[in-house]
């Protein structure tokens, strides 16, 4: 298994007049760790939105491996290999931990048997092995965090996108989340975009980060020539 | 042996044998019960827990697997007992037979439900105010359809010396079907839920967003609910129109029958295999003793307060309801040790 090549062409979403995201794009190699940041509302989780089916872009054109994908339902999305993971999670609460990534690991096999076994494996991976039997709604957040991150990959996508995973985590929690994430990374060679509020995060993850306030793309580059772009120090820290 | 395997995996020895004891109870019960006295009446008691144990297993695919309230299962009761009873009485064709016809029609049914409401993303009560509104246009429907007697009902003759291969005969015969019947959607269901289907639909209970973005097509798999629910339940259909041998639109579609469908699943436990079981023999049972205890102060006090039983069924059930909030088959489970899982599905 290797990651896809994710094309973002110019994307624009309104809601009811109001524009969301104008003309954003941006491109994430195979294989490659990137960032979206930018402050509140600045349009990060209706990109991912778009990109994962949940709605469909009003212009643009997002393709996965040169096959455009806007406007498939998330369900086709997930089939075409995108995994992702919501800002605010969304465990199968009255289920079972492993039932949760079990029925993620469906989606490739129809063998119950063979689900569980996977779900069991990648359960062990992110420390939730002795939590299986658990149901999702007693696990506390950043436990809950690991198990939208379980899930997603039991769908075994190239690319997975990742909504604000660290935060509310403990600085050790959010290093085990960065070493476990550049591990996965480096073994399946599986395509990340993340957005994330944890600077630390993204500094130790992603060698390229796309900045967006009010909906449009203001920078991109690598983690050092974002952190010195005078417009990007305008947004997280007003003018001088 | 693999299916075997799979039905019974992660069932501890002690449950599978109470399970073997309570069927060899329930394929004996007619012998057991003639040695008491009014074991007639028994037997039609324990017909009529089998009778909602068996529909209110159908019913709990969609709202206690799938998550999707339906409030009009009449519907399918009704379209199921009245296509193999029309078959029968004006074709002579056999129920037997009909049931294909019954189980197709009702089927059709949910889907067109189905698809109205999951397309246009009515969920919830909207979703169960679609339900009943097809329930009750079905009922007026049928008050003006002549074929099968429109308002004025169809009878079925009772035919004494009728065989078995028209479902005709006596409460031995009824009993039996009925009791293979809840035995079968027992299995069926305890099947489903080991499947991909089966977690499917748990995870759409759960949360349909999640679930699609976990590869699962909602729209297909809530339709697959509906017309799984729908055709199970139309076979109950088949042997109720059979058992009491008249249908009226009136009380075949009626609000009411709906809401007898619905109440064992929910006293017992939404989304247990057990729950419907339990349900059923305890409102049936409860009925049947506030029946006894209205009868029993009329004729030996001679109090008579109208709506006796009515009320003390309701009480009865508020206070389940109230203090055993996920049904009675959960706690129940827990008390008897059953439970080896933080929640029990089985």
């Amino acid at each position: 298994m290797s990651g896809a090549h994710l094309a973002v062409h110019g994307i624009g979403k309104s809601f009811r007049g109001l524009r969301a995201v104008s003309d954003v794009a941006f491109d994430v190699p195979s294989g490659a760790i990137h960032a979206l940041i930018g402050p509140n509302g600045a349009g990060k989780t209706t990109c991912f939105n778009m990109i994962a089916g949940v709605f469909a872009p009003d212009s643009g054109d997002i393709r996965l491996d040169e096959r455009s994908i806007a406007g498939l339902r998330p369900d086709q999305i997930c089939a075409a290999g995108i995994g992702r993971t919501f800002q605010i999670v969304k465990p199968f609460m009255g289920l079972t931990v492993e039932e949760n990534v079990t029925i993620g690991a469906l989606a490739r096999t129809p063998h119950v048997p063979e689900a569980r076994a996977q779900a069991r494996q990648l359960l062990h991976d992110l420390g939730l092995g002795d939590r299986r039997t658990a149901l999702a709604a007693s696990l506390t957040l950043p436990d809950r965090k690991r198990l939208e991150v379980a899930r997603a990959l039991a769908t075994q996508p190239r690319l997975l996108l990742l909504d604000e995973v660290m935060a509310g985590l403990r600085p050790t929690e959010t290093d085990q989340m960065v070493a476990f994430l550049k591990a996965l990374n480096a073994r399946t060679g599986v395509t990340i975009l993340l957005i994330e509020h944890v600077m630390r995060a993204v500094m130790a993850l992603s060698q390229h980060i796309i900045v967006l306030h009010h909906g449009e793309k203001i920078a991109e580059g690598t983690p050092e020539e974002v952190t010195r772009d005078p417009a990007v120090l305008e947004v997280y820290l007003g003018q001088e | 042996m693999n299916a075997w395997r799979r039905l019974t995996d992660g069932v501890g020895s002690g449950p599978m044998r109470a399970l073997g004891v309570l069927a060899a109870l329930l394929l004996a019960a007619p012998f057991l019960l003639r040695i008491l006295p009014a074991g007639d009446y028994w037997l039609s008691i324990l017909i009529l827990v089998l009778y909602f144990s068996y529909v209110g297993q159908a019913w709990n695919i969609m709202m206690g697997f799938a998550g999707q309230l339906s409030l009009g299962h009449a519907l399918y009761l009704g379209l199921g007992g009245y296509t193999a009873a029309a078959l029968y009485f004006n074709l002579g064709i056999g129920p037997w037979l009909g049931v294909f016809a019954a189980i197709a029609v009702a089927m059709l049914a949910g889907g067109l439900v189905g698809y109205l409401g999951f397309r246009f993303s009515l969920a919830g009560v909207y979703f169960a105010l679609l339900t009943i509104a097809f329930a009750e246009f079905t009922r007026i429907l049928f008050d003006h359809f002549k074929w099968v007697g429109g308002s004025g009902g169809l009878f079925l003759k009772i035919e004494p010396e009728g065989s078995a291969l028209n479902l005709q005969g006596g409460p031995l015969l009824f009993y039996y079907v009925i009791l293979a019947l809840a035995a079968v959607a027992f299995v069926l269901c305890r099947w489903l839920l080991t499947s991909r289907l089966g977690y499917y639909w748990l995870a759409i209970r759960e949360d349909p967003e999640a679930a699609q973005a976990a590869g699962i097509n909602v729209l297909r798999y809530k339709m697959l609910a509906v017309v799984v629910s729908a055709g199970l339940t139309s076979v109950g259909g088949v042997w109720a129109a059979f058992y009491s041998k008249n249908l009226y639109p009136e009380s075949a579609f009626a609000v009411g029958r709906s809401i007898e469908v619905i109440l064992a699943p929910i006293i017992g436990g939404l989304g247990t295999l057990f729950g419907p079981i339990v349900g059923s023999a305890l409102l049936v049972g409860l009925g049947d003793l506030f029946t006894a205890l209205a009868e029993k102060l009329a004729n030996d006090y001679g109090i008579k307060i109208a709506g006796l039983k009515q009320i003390g069924y309701g009480l009865a059930l508020l206070l389940i309801v109230m203090f055993r909030r996920d049904g009675v088959w959960p706690w129940l489970s827990r008390r008897l040790g059953l439970h080896r899982r933080a929640e029990d599905r089985s």
